[in-house]
């Protein structure tokens, strides 16, 4: 029994399980199983002095550490479309001291998903994972008490459901009962239809984001800029916001679960707004 | 809802972030060079309302968003998160023992 005992031990040896091994980052849990490779590693030494931006090939951007460039998990070059994502990749390797933290590395992460799609998975796939999520939209689950969680959801939840109604000209509505509401099929084609405009790399940055906020109603909110971030994550975490108020405020888990959260939505809304713009200036002469 | 801050407080606030990131050479970071130009560039529109720029603005506010919680997860994330294991060597030899060894290999090892 102590041998085993110490088989165990050496198993764990340096893996200690960070929070961010868990269900919330695909990237992670996919690394997680291959525990011979690199990957379960979170934190390695800097290995760089300088980060700069180049243009490489069919006018994708480049990331340089010190001379040599910078490459995804997957051995590919890393190439990001425009030059706004990669300064963003660019200044998160630049914030790192003499430690790299890989699991505050977000925008990094997402870039290295659209580029290697590990799990390979096609658009279709991505949209009807997001859509799933939709019959257990976390705004639609009401509680029946205690009232002032009930009016605090009314009040807050209500709004942006009247919103994404309106927007999309589709039924969602919310429901008290342990299965949920009832998405009609229209409703469904009309998101699919929605999601099937986006191209790859800004579908898996909404997927993204649907993952983090366990909803598809505040994701589609924020990416069509009718909210914040800050607000966002706030709607996510209504009741759990609700029992801080009531119970108190535990640091060490609340608060690190909120910085998480928004950085990572943050992240994600960025991803989708970076890889789904194209930007022209337009020079218009003044008429005296 | 339109609780957006002002351009001016996002700017402001973005570059704190970079100083506080960089340290006193700020000034010549791509990132410090970016946003500025981003922000100049969408000052001037002859449009009263002109998507383009409410879009930046909530790109802006993301991007700060992003900045600050990084900053604040990292710091509770180093003060709170566990060290994990030591290495089972480490700990034998904390309570002064050593692990035993066994050249020809244990015979259920591979």
């Amino acid at each position: 029994m102590l041998r085993n005992l110490v088989r165990f031990h050496n198993c764990l040896g340096h893996a200690f399980s960070p929070p961010t091994v868990c269900p919330r980052g695909q990237m992670f849990k996919l690394l997680s199983v291959n525990s011979k490779s690199y990957s379960i590693i979170t934190e390695r030494k800097k290995f760089y002095e300088d980060v700069s931006i180049s243009h490489g090939e069919g006018g994708m951007f480049e990331i340089n550490l010190d001379r040599r460039k910078l490459k995804t998990p997957g051995g590919k070059l890393f190439t990001a479309p425009n030059e706004a994502l990669a300064i963003a990749v660019a200044n998160e390797w630049d914030t790192q001291k003499d430690m790299l933290k890989f699991y505050s590395m977000h925008m990094t992460t997402l870039c290295n998903t659209a580029l290697d799609n590990p799990t390979f998975r096609s658009k279709d796939q991505m949209i009807t994972a997001a859509l799933k999520y939709l019959e257990t939209d976390t705004i639609c689950y009401r509680v029946e008490e205690p009232p002032s969680l009930v009016e605090l959801q009314n009040n807050e939840w209500d709004p942006v459901l009247n919103w994404i109604e309106d927007r999309y000209n589709v039924v969602i509505g919310s429901s008290t009962s342990i299965l949920g509401p009832e998405i009609p099929q229209a409703t469904m084609d009309t998101f699919r239809q929605h999601l099937g405009s986006y191209n790859f790399w800004s579908l898996t940055g909404l997927e993204y984001v649907i993952t983090q906020l366990k909803s598809v109603v505040l994701a589609f909110a924020l990416i069509d800029k009718h909210i914040t971030v800050e607000q966002a994550v706030l709607l996510s975490r209504l009741e759990e916001e609700f029992q801080i108020g009531h119970w108190g405020n535990v640091e060490w888990a609340h608060d690190v679960d909120l910085y998480e959260l928004r950085s990572r939505t943050a992240a994600g809304a960025l991803f989708v707004h970076f890889s789904s713009e194209s930007s022209t200036v337009k020079r218009k002469l003044m008429q005296d | 809802m339109a609780s957006l801050s002002s351009p001016l407080r996002l700017c402001r606030g973005i570059l704190r972030e970079i100083r506080a990131i960089k340290g006193p050479e700020y000034k010549q970071s791509l990132a410090y060079n970016y946003v500025l130009d981003q922000f100049r560039k969408n000052q001037i529109t002859g449009e009263r309302y002109c998507r383009a720029q409410e879009e930046a603005l909530h790109a802006s506010h993301s991007y700060l968003c992003l900045l600050t919680s990084t900053r604040q997860h990292i710091a509770l994330y180093d003060m709170y998160h566990g060290k994990g294991q030591r290495d089972t060597e480490e700990m034998a030899g904390i309570v002064g023992l050593r692990l035993p060894t066994q050249p020809g290999g244990k015979g259920w090892e591979k």
